[in-house]
């Protein structure tokens, strides 16, 4: 192609930029927040309408990136006239929805929700979680000290309150599934699955409070599908699953994210272009995510842009003595062979 | 979509005798059918009496489904095994019937005895056997797979059902007039058969007056059966007691095609059990009724879904089916009126939450038994995502007479409020238990005098109303009228009919006990006010009855409310919604667990 | 592609369109990402249909596997042509408006009937019928290739055998519609952006143009050569006959990336003088004579890359290179200022901004608007042009705007590596998800996915020569031998093997593989190598 005359000149230019084909704009609708009337597109929900007029709606289970699907209720608002309350992200508002985002119904629901959450699983690496248990003046101390694990069905110890407590999973170098934090919000199970890699390693196994993620019968990750995207763990929002390697610095204590700093660039593997943001701690990445609202990966990567930055780090560093220019068999001692 | 995709299957291969199993329900790989799912699970346990992973991995095969998920829909179902067990396994109830009635202590007696290699037991919820309780229920997997019932049954009759090939209920229409004690009397219309009327056979269906509202609904046309429907003022039998008319007439204008019919026969409440024996006992009646749906309702395709521990029901309506489909009841052109309408059944496999209706889709779906939050109700996003009508096996029944005797007329049965016939399901300690037909409007009290009264003529402790959902009212409520009305006045609901009654002798703690253990082991575990709420109404019960509470009992009486009501504000579905119902109202007005604790 | 080389759509319209043609790419595996985009599209209606010898787990999202021997792609897109013209389902307004060329074109394919492109691609004819009427009869159809269809001798012919099929159907200059070739690294297709190519001087402003070369000279005030230079491929010719002499070899490593290894290094090692700069000492490194280290350009340095969609996009620098490593660019200012000229200080916008003047494509994507986009699509001509979602809308303009296009027939040509008793396997390559080109980068990390290299075989082919998996074999093409263990893959027909590059240091695979070059893109056949298969 390169080669043929006409394309010694530049193409022409299109007159006007190509673009998308314009979707009609949605029709607008009245609705009621807390008291202020408002008009806004009947396509959203109620927690982008909420959002929107800056109220705080905590969400654990819903992310911008995957399906909402309304597990973890800690969204729930109020519709007037309604028997039950709805969760603000995935019902969409409805022309005349009187909607209450601070009702004491919904103050006690979320509260109750936190409380649940908190009294059965580990929160102990889910800021987001902590922060709005306090807020809602959760007390999960009112069930009790947590239940030795393992005895829901006997040895039952009245005045213990049960838990997801479990052996942490560690069955590969890139990352461990620490259940023990799990609050079930789907959002792994999304990302693998329809929302985002396809690959459905991990499921919901089990039914109630014996619910749990899983592979198929529970087998260790490399006997699994599962192809190390690690967009499970970018979704998490308990650090359930985590990073190994930050898992074994925060073991060691050596974690610290005052001292991180988040750059974003490119991800060096293939063409297609996914923005990384690095996070890094005493000049070495730690940690590997994509911002939600990067077009290209919403957030997700593969394998390599996830965990293949450990090339850059395993160089050894040439000695501060030595010259920029240096013949081949003087350098290899100094210079990493690969 | 479905069926393409990149699979990864690791793990053992299916033996020849387990391909074979798979291949008898799902065939050559067929991609787009994952509603196959639960088929052939259920093929490959009543096979092997558990599921070998090189069967799962040759469903996945076939399927195209990820090991994961079946692992996931696998996990969800009691009657379903991932681990290996002995051929026979009885699930003796302990549930709150059959434990007022020597369940619990069938269940001690046999904790203390040894099984055969070949058999076990289990402990199981409701069987829907209330009417002749304590009840057991047999299953036998191998090439010749069996289950059966033990009405009535004691901790020897178990023991010998591990060791010998017991042989089934014979005879068809005995043990139906025992659960049905108005049977043979006048002016029944919902279960005038049960019990007469030979239920295996389709010309005695016909000769007492079978499908003549078939044929009566070919007249009046589509739009004239859904406006008798709604003129007849028909309210859902399930509990939810919504409008059927109504339901039906907007999935019959619903654009979007194919539209489904759903008969909804996971019949798991505790305490009821009116559906297993109208399917038992008059299975014609349903499957009219859903033939004269799928008409009203531009349906093709009808399932019933139907409850898994109901072996007898489930033999009986395929029987009904096959009979239909030979005499052109069913197919292609059903009656040469240019009607197309099958009916496909599907078995659950052990699970309360699929009764919920989006949760019985998700369950045909092939998907674990979730609830869907709703909006979008069925009628517009049901089954496979289309338009749906999903009724009750009771609902459905009153269907034929409405076609027959008129909308209008139909509401001349019953209140104003309430209209039609209405099934109750008498348990407990009344002298007569069984399923009763009666219009809305008799008093609680004239409901449980038709049942004989109290059989051991001691003073009424408590009712309950509605099963395990519902609520309890005291023996100061028993002239509340049985009508839809009169049970919210009453602040308690008819539900699906159950009314349960105990006397002075029972520890109404130990009920709740067992209903807040119900709830805990039923909830899907999806959301986390039912999740974690169960099992926490359940632990906070269990330290009232210790005598341990938590800070003042007062405290932890406020915090089961505080529990109660986040369960039911903030749960996905009805399961959650009325988890605490039943334990609140016993707690408010009946002293169900005394102060000093229980005497231990 | 049309002037300007890149992929014609982005990667959201995948999500929009409703038929896609991947052709010669396991995107699954080697653009997951991408792939995500597809499904999304797979999920809403859109139909698949793969084209690859293998059965790749990208096949297995496909409603259509079009599983053709190796190098009969001409063939197959021919009958496409071919079909498509017969079922009167061509776009006739279109190539009337827009192209040139269209009755040679039919006269060229009127060979490829069905029956012939069964014979010489072994897919079967209703298959190939109906992925021609498929792509033909979609509102909105696109084609997505990668290395399976430029890793061959004819290249260039089989890239213009699928421009064709969209000039023949219209797929091309709308939304939801085009021609897109999956880069394999995250610069290829800047390198081409900056002039990296033989041709060609920043912006694809070609160097045989008087005018554009003239700009050029002026701003830098030096005389560049008029001709065009070598390519890679042209780079190794004149080595053998002594008129290339030196190199400088930048983050690459083609002892181990070229095919026919063993020529490779007798090249490299006849060399007077070689530099390499590399964040590693790579193989390549270790024959040089000089070798600078550089930075990773990717995260310990400022600059841009360009990705598969055209999408101009920052790199930030996140870590400080480790001992003496520097940024390329200052590493190239400092060589500069050794041979004369100073540049000034480095500086990544500095550079940045300099080509902004000279590349009207790149003219309107300051740093500030390429960090406040996420980046932007060329060509962006001033800085209030949003940037090209999809390229040549001009070819639906009315009156047309600029020149028509041209078909540009070409033939079948099998591969050059023939198959013969004595070398009776076809071997073909590429790489996995976890693993990335000769290794460099990919093998410091610990993937749970790694096994090694291995010959991937049928299990057919096992039971004819006695393998049994795992077993190590001789591997021999016309150029080399390797041992490697044998691994069975069901997804390989009978005659195919497959081998990836990942594991250079372990099985040279590249020993294997022929250079027998595209003479326009100067790409090797690496996928496309005859081989026989013992028992040790």
């Amino acid at each position: 192609m390169s080669d043929q005359p006409m394309f010694t000149h530049p193409p022409p230019r299109a007159s006007r930029p190509p673009a998308a084909p314009l979707l009609p704009e949605p029709k607008l609708v009245d609705v009621v927040i807390d008291g202020h009337a408002d008009k806004v597109p009947e396509t959203w929900t109620i927690l982008e309408a909420c959002r929107h007029r800056g109220i705080d709606v905590p969400t654990l289970c819903y992310l911008e990136n995957l399906t909402p699907v309304n597990v973890c209720r800690v969204c729930v608002v109020e519709l007037a006239g309604a028997r039950v309350l709805a969760p603000a992200c995935s019902r969409r508002v409805e022309a005349g929805m009187d909607i209450r985002t601070d009702s004491p119904r919904v103050r006690l629901s979320r509260k109750m929700v936190l409380e649940f959450l908190a009294s059965s699983v580990d929160l102990s690496t889910a800021p987001e979680a902590q922060k709005y248990a306090a807020q809602y003046g959760a007390r999960p101390e009112r069930y009790g000290p947590p239940a030795a694990p393992g005895t829901l069905e006997t040895d039952r110890h009245v005045g213990t309150a049960q838990t997801v407590a479990q052996p942490v999973k560690i069955d590969n170098d890139l990352y461990v599934r620490d259940y023990a934090k799990c609050i079930l919000c789907y959002r792994c199970v999304q990302a693998c699955g329809s929302d985002a890699q396809n690959t459905f390693a991990i499921a919901v196994a089990g039914r109630g409070f014996d619910a749990r993620i899983s592979t198929e019968a529970d087998v260790p990750l490399p006997e699994s599908a599962c192809v190390y995207c690690g967009n499970c763990i970018g979704v998490c929002p308990t650090g359930a699953l985590m990073f190994k390697s930050e898992r074994d610095m925060r073991k060691t204590g050596e974690w610290d994210e005052s001292k991180q700093q988040k750059t974003d660039t490119i991800c060096p593997y293939c063409g297609v272009g996914c923005t990384l943001t690095l996070h890094v701690q005493d000049n070495r990445i730690v940690k590997v995510t994509s911002p939600l609202d990067a077009a290209i990966t919403q957030g997700h990567l593969c394998i390599k842009g996830r965990f293949g930055f450990e090339h850059v780090q395993q160089r050894e560093p040439a000695g501060a003595e030595s010259p920029d220019v240096k013949l081949p068999e003087g350098v290899s001692s100094r210079f990493k062979a690969r | 979509m479905d069926g393409i995709m990149d699979l990864h299957i690791h793990g053992p291969e299916a033996t020849e005798a387990e391909r074979a199993v798979v291949d008898a329900v799902v065939g050559e790989p067929a991609g787009d059918r994952r509603d196959l799912l639960l088929p052939a699970l259920h093929a490959v346990q009543s096979r092997f009496g558990w599921l070998p992973q090189g069967a799962l991995n040759c469903i996945c095969r076939r399927l195209h489904i990820p090991p994961a998920e079946v692992y996931g829909v696998a996990t969800f179902y009691h009657l379903l095994s991932l681990t290996p067990q002995p051929p026979t396994v009885v699930h003796v109830c302990d549930d709150i019937a059959c434990r007022i009635n020597g369940g619990a202590r069938i269940c001690e007696e046999l904790a203390g005895r040894e099984c055969p290699a070949h058999g076990g037991w289990k402990r199981s919820p409701c069987l829907g056997q209330c009417e002749r309780a304590p009840a057991a229920l047999v299953v036998r997997a191998g090439e010749s797979p069996n289950a059966f019932v033990l009405p009535r049954t004691t901790s020897g009759a178990i023991m010998a059902s591990l060791g010998s090939e017991e042989a089934r209920e014979n005879d068809r229409l005995e043990p139906l007039r025992r659960s049905a004690p108005q049977s043979g009397s006048p002016g029944l219309r919902l279960i005038r058969r049960i019990g007469q009327v030979d239920p295996e056979s389709l010309e005695a269906y016909r000769v007492s007056g079978g499908y003549a509202a078939l044929g009566r609904a070919f007249e009046l046309g589509r739009e004239g059966v859904v406006r008798e429907v709604i003129a007849s003022k028909l309210v859902g039998r399930g509990g939810a007691a919504f409008p059927t008319g109504r339901k039906w007439e907007a999935v019959a204008k619903a654009a979007v095609k194919p539209h489904y019919l759903v008969c909804n026969a996971d019949e798991s409440e505790p305490g009821a059990f009116k559906d297993r024996l109208l399917m038992e006992g008059d299975p014609f009646a349903v499957l009219e009724g859903m033939t004269i749906a799928g008409y009203a309702t531009g349906c093709e395709k009808g399932f019933i879904y139907l409850r898994g521990e109901y072996p007898l029901a489930a033999r009986r309506m395929a029987t009904a089916l096959a009979a239909g489909r030979a005499a052109g009841l069913l197919g292609s052109d059903i009656l040469g009126k240019n009607f197309a309408f099958d009916v496909e059944i599907r078995r659950g496999a052990g699970a309360y939450v699929c009764g919920e209706e989006t949760a019985l889709f998700n369950s045909i779906e092939g998907k674990r038994g979730e609830p869907r939050n709703k909006p979008p109700f069925p009628v517009e996003v049901g089954l496979f995502g289309k338009p749906t009508v999903i009724n009750n096996v009771e609902t459905l029944v009153n269907v034929p007479p409405i076609i027959l005797e008129g909308g209008a007329a139909y509401t001349g049965i019953g209140t104003a409020g309430s209209s039609g016939p209405k099934l109750f399901c008498l348990s407990g300690h009344v002298a007569q238990p069984g399923l009763y037909e009666v219009a809305f409007g008799p008093t609680l009290r004239e409901a449980i005098a038709l049942a004989g009264g109290v059989s051991s003529g001691r003073p009424i402790r408590a009712v309950l109303l509605g099963g395990a959902a519902g609520a309890f009212v005291g023996p100061d409520q028993l002239d509340m009228p049985l009508t839809l009305e009169g049970a919210r006045a009453a602040g308690a609901s008819l539900g699906s009919g159950v009314i349960m009654v105990f006397d002075d002798s029972v520890d109404l703690g130990d009920i709740l006990a067992r209903i807040a253990a119900f709830f805990r082991a039923e909830s899907c575990g999806q959301c986390v006010p039912c999740r974690v709420g169960a099992i926490r109404q359940e632990e906070l019960l269990a330290r009232l009855r210790a005598g341990k509470p938590i800070g003042s009992r007062r405290q932890e009486l406020a915090l089961l409310q505080e529990i109660g009501q986040a369960m039911r504000d903030a749960s996905i579905c009805g399961l959650g919604q009325t988890a605490s119902t039943a334990i609140e109202s016993a707690l408010a007005s009946l002293d169900p667990v005394p102060e000093q604790g229980r005497p231990s | 592609m049309f002037g300007a080389g890149g992929s014609t759509s982005s990667f959201r319209e995948t999500e929009d369109t409703d038929v896609v043609l991947l052709w010669g790419s396991n995107a699954r595996e080697t653009h997951p990402i991408f792939f995500h985009h597809l499904l999304k599209g797979i999920r809403r209606g859109a139909r698949l249909y793969v084209i690859d010898p293998r059965r790749t787990s990208s096949t297995q999202w496909a409603h259509g596997w079009l599983g053709l021997d190796v190098g009969s792609d001409i063939a197959l897109a021919n009958a496409v042509g071919r079909e498509i013209i017969a079922a009167g389902l061509a776009h006739r307004e279109f190539i009337d408006h827009a192209t040139t060329g269209f009755d040679t074109y039919r006269h060229g394919v009127e060979p490829y009937t069905l029956e012939y492109a069964e014979r010489e691609t072994g897919v079967p004819r209703s298959l190939i019928r109906e992925m021609a009427h498929a792509y033909a009869g979609a509102g909105k159809a696109m084609i997505c290739w990668t290395l399976g269809i430029t890793e061959h001798h004819n290249a260039v012919d089989n890239v213009l055998a699928l421009i064709n099929l969209a000039l023949l159907t219209g797929h091309i200059g709308r939304y939801g519609c085009g021609l897109n070739p999956l880069r394999g690294q995250n610069n290829v297709q800047g390198g081409g952006d900056m002039g990296a190519l033989p041709d060609r001087l920043p912006g694809f402003q070609h160097v045989e143009n008087d005018e554009l070369r003239a700009k050029f000279e002026r701003h830098w005030n030096v005389t560049i050569p008029p001709k065009r230079g070598w390519h890679l491929s042209a780079m190794f010719e004149a080595m053998e006959h002594k008129e290339l002499r030196a190199l400088y070899v930048i983050g690459e490593n083609p002892l181990q990336s070229e095919a026919d290894q063993a020529r490779t290094r007798r090249l490299l090692e006849g060399l007077d003088f070689m530099i390499a700069q590399d964040m590693f000492l790579t193989r390549t490194a270790e024959l040089a004579h000089v070798v600078f280290p550089a930075a990773a350009a990717w995260c310990e340095a400022e600059g841009t890359v360009t990705n598969s969609e055209r999408r101009v996009q920052l790199c930030r620098k996140a870590l400080a290179p480790p001992g003496s490593a520097r940024d390329d660019i200052a590493i190239l200012y400092d060589l500069a200022r050794r041979l004369g000229h100073d540049w000034g200080e480095p500086s990544a916008e500095g550079v940045w901004n300099e080509l902004r003047t000279l590349s009207p494509m790149h003219a309107g994507m300051s740093y500030a608007r390429l960090e406040a986009h996420n980046g932007l699509q060329w060509p962006c001509y001033d800085e209030n042009h949003p940037g090209e979602m999809f390229l040549h809308s001009r070819l639906w303009e009315r009156p047309l705007n600029g020149p028509r296009v041209a078909f540009q027939p070409v033939e079948h040509d099998p591969p050059v590596d023939r198959l013969t008793e004595e070398f009776p396997l076809r071997l073909t390559t590429g790489r996995r998800l976890d693993d990335f080109n000769t290794g460099v980068q990919t093998s410091g990390y610990r993937s749970p996915l790694r096994r090694g290299e291995s010959l991937d075989i049928s299990p057919e082919d096992a039971k004819r020569l006695g393998v049994r998996a795992g077993e190590v074999v001789r591997v021999s093409s016309r150029r080399g031998t390797v041992e490697v263990p044998v691994r069975l893959d069901d997804g390989l027909r009978p005659g195919l093997t497959f081998m990836t590059l990942h594991f250079p240091d372990d099985v040279a695979t590249n020993l294997l593989t022929i250079d027998a070059t595209d003479p326009k893109s100067g790409t090797a056949e690496f996928k496309a190598t005859a081989i026989r298969v013992e028992r040790r």
